[in-house]
């Protein structure tokens, strides 16, 4: 292993591991509401599957991915990581808990999703494993953050490498998310789980959860834009074509992307009409970031075209590279995040939301967004990282370039068929499709195809952790390349307004605060009752 | 900052997009008082046996001609069940949960709203089309999730 990067690589390595046995959970699901029998088919093993995929792609896989990631940039980009030890510190911290919360979900003593609502109660060490992780995850920020203002000083004048501007709002946007979840589960969730409160409510928990579970969408999100902005284009063989609006989209992310929580609780109780209408104008707001991105991304892979000699309107796109697995990778994420962003526009239309909420249109919806843009950019990223984190070369090209369209097929054929099932109302974590056993005949065909789509997609998955346990043990070793970022077209040379992130960060609490502190203060206002603690599981 | 002029009309265009979409969500709220289930008003799940009107869901019709339905969702069924409404008027569906959080979800309409124990989730629908709906629970709410079905049978009106 590169010493350098040692750190990076540890997490990178865990997020694999997550992911692989992420995958086979995955797969599992698929089948059980096909309804195709597979040895130990049951409704419990279904729930640990469905619980044990969402806690280990959603929050362990991206998590340690992106940790890993961030060093990786401060190691290049800033020349340091502050703080090795507590930084190795925290990485166990991390594995600790993922670890035991993991433990305590195959076991099945907390089998209650990755949402984990009350009064639904987990084992307490599910609460506490995942509160190490994201310990682990403030940890990191932190020596980022320091390591970006040792790097500051030797550097008064200057903006940020992008790629660390990037990063740099990733950890704000984090850490203003973490404190909803953090009331909700240091406050509310671990004493109930040990017995110390008898009852809390089911819908404060839930709106705190929300505050946390949009904005983590971002969480991952901004970093596969990272990757997009200042790896992509130069991978192409082109420039970035706008440096300055990608310092602004990254800062829009940071002051929109969290009073956005009560579109995924449009359909509860308990929260007026008009607080909802206020999330759903922010939720639009935070669109438009992408927006920008999809042109300026597009317009620098037109440049790497050009700059390959294209010539007439579309050949730019035949120039491009798309046998590499980086590239392909990142692209097909973009191709589904057209489809994918517009099904959020839909999940956020305030009513429309009434025809999909909770059906497996949610399950589409989320695999090509999440599933897709962001995790297949973290597969194609992993493939680009790995020479240059370890000095190995990578071992089965061949299955490598293969893997992203393998993704890509099976996540068309799994993810229209859920959003088309979905809207003739299947509902959302069924164990069958035929509900109890009558029901479904307009949507079982669809779960059959969507579960030929898991079959493709789990076999996509195998090849990509073949392809990075083999060349992280058999690679030929080679010098590792450098890391070579995106030149912009026009560089931003001074520092300006979308350097501020004090400022962007105080605004970002002011619009949290106005969107949150009435509806919140509203809930006390009204008798309240609580719920103990139940395990239907 | 230096935004090149095809950038500078995209990033408008983006801008007006959202803004349609935006216009067309308020003016059908504001117009039509089209919006989710949003109801405000709580109740102690643990005594709602005891409670005036969730100890005894079912269907009552008012004076003035409309139908409430109160409804309790427990692991794994809905009461009562099956619900019996009329076609073509006015249907306030009641809910709220005796143990966990459930969905309701009258399979093919928009009749869809999360049941949270402690809460009453309130709204109200015309169903147009006589015959039998499924119920769905579509939140995740134990083992038996995918049992919890109920049947709602809407009665064409006898004129």
């Amino acid at each position: 292993m590169n010493g350098r990067h040692s750190l990076a690589a540890a997490h990178i390595g865990v997020a694999v591991g997550a992911f692989g046995v992420a995958s086979v959970m995955g797969v599992l699901q698929a089948l059980s509401v096909a309804d195709i029998s597979f040895p130990y088919r049951s409704e419990a093993l279904y729930y640990i599957s469905v619980t044990a995929h969402g806690v280990l792609m959603a929050l362990v896989f991206t998590t340690f991915f992106i940790m890993g990631l961030g060093y990786a940039l401060a190691q290049e980009s800033l020349g340091r990581i502050i703080g090795r030890g507590l930084a190795w510190f925290a990485f166990a911290l991390g594995l600790v808990g993922s670890v035991a919360a993991a433990v305590t979900i195959l076991r099945g003593q907390s089998s209650v999703l990755y949402t984990f609502y009350p009064p639904m109660k987990a084992h307490p060490l599910f609460y506490i494993g995942a509160t190490l992780l994201i310990v682990a995850s403030w940890i990191w920020g932190g020596i980022v953050i320091a390591s970006y203002r040792c790097w500051r000083r030797e550097h008064p004048a200057v903006p940020a490498p992008l790629s660390i501007h990037g990063m740099l709002a990733t950890i704000i946007l984090w850490y203003l998310a973490t404190a909803g979840l953090a009331v909700e589960v240091l406050g509310m969730l671990i004493p109930w789980s040990l017995g110390v409160v008898g009852k809390i409510d089911p819908e404060l928990a839930r709106s705190f959860f929300w505050w946390f579970g949009h904005p983590l969408v971002y969480f991952w999100l901004m970093p596969a834009y990272v990757l997009w902005y200042t790896v992509l284009p130069r991978v192409a063989g082109g420039k970035l074509f706008s440096d300055s609006l990608a310092r602004m989209v990254f800062i829009l992310f940071v002051v929109l992307s969290v009073p956005v929580g009560f579109h995924h609780q449009f359909a509860d109780p308990g929260i007026s009409a008009h607080w909802k209408l206020v999330h759903t104008v922010t939720t639009y707001a935070v669109l438009y970031p992408s927006f920008v991105t999809a042109f300026t991304i597009i317009a620098s892979l037109e440049v790497a075209g050009r700059m390959k000699g294209a010539r007439g309107l579309f050949d730019w796109i035949g120039k491009l590279p798309w046998g590499d697995p980086f590239f392909a990778s990142v692209a097909l994420a973009m191709i589904s995040f057209t489809f994918g962003g517009f099904g959020g526009a839909i999940n956020a239309a305030f009513a429309m939301n009434s025809m999909v909420h909770n059906t497996a249109w949610i399950m589409g919806h989320f695999h090509v967004t999440l599933g897709t843009t962001v995790a297949l950019t973290f597969m194609g990223a992993t493939y680009w990282l790995l020479p240059r984190l370890l000095g190995r070369e990578i071992r089965l090209p061949g299955l490598a370039h293969l893997q992203p369209y393998l993704w890509f097929v099976g996540m068309a054929l799994f993810s229209i068929s859920y959003h088309i099932a979905g809207l003739r109302g299947l509902p959302r974590r069924v164990y069958s499709g035929s509900l109890t056993g009558e029901y479904g005949a307009s949507w079982h065909g669809l779960t059959r195809l969507a579960a030929l789509g898991a079959v493709i997609l789990f076999f996509s998955a195998l090849s990509f952790v073949t392809v990075v346990v083999s060349t992280w043990i058999g690679g030929k070793k080679i010098q590792a390349p450098a890391f070579e970022f995106a030149s912009p077209l026009r560089p931003v040379t001074a520092l300006g307004v979308w350097d501020r992130f004090g400022l962007w960060t105080v605004l970002a609490v002011v619009l949290v605060a106005v969107a949150y502190a009435y509806p919140l203060l509203h809930l006390f206002a009204h008798p309240r009752y609580g719920s103990p603690p139940l395990q239907p599981f | 900052m230096h935004v090149e002029l095809y950038e500078r009309i995209w990033m408008w265009a983006a801008g007006g997009l959202l803004l349609l979409f935006l216009a067309a969500i308020f003016l059908t709220a504001g117009l039509h008082a089209v919006q989710p289930p949003s109801h405000v008003e709580t109740v102690d799940p643990t005594t709602l046996a005891s409670d005036p009107e969730f100890g005894k869901p079912g269907v009552t019709t008012r004076a003035d001609g409309s139908v409430v339905v109160s409804v309790v969702a427990q692991t794994f069924s809905f009461s009562p069940d099956p619900i019996e409404v009329p076609a073509n008027r006015p249907v306030t569906f009641r809910l709220t949960s005796a143990d966990v959080i459930h969905g309701f979800e009258v399979v093919g309409t928009n009749a869809n709203a999360m049941v949270i124990p402690g809460y009453v989730s309130q709204f109200t629908v015309t169903f147009e089309q006589p015959g039998e709906y499924i119920i769905g629970c579509n939140e995740y709410c134990g083992t038996l999730h995918h049992n919890m079905v109920g049947k709602l049978i809407v009665k064409r009106e006898s004129p």
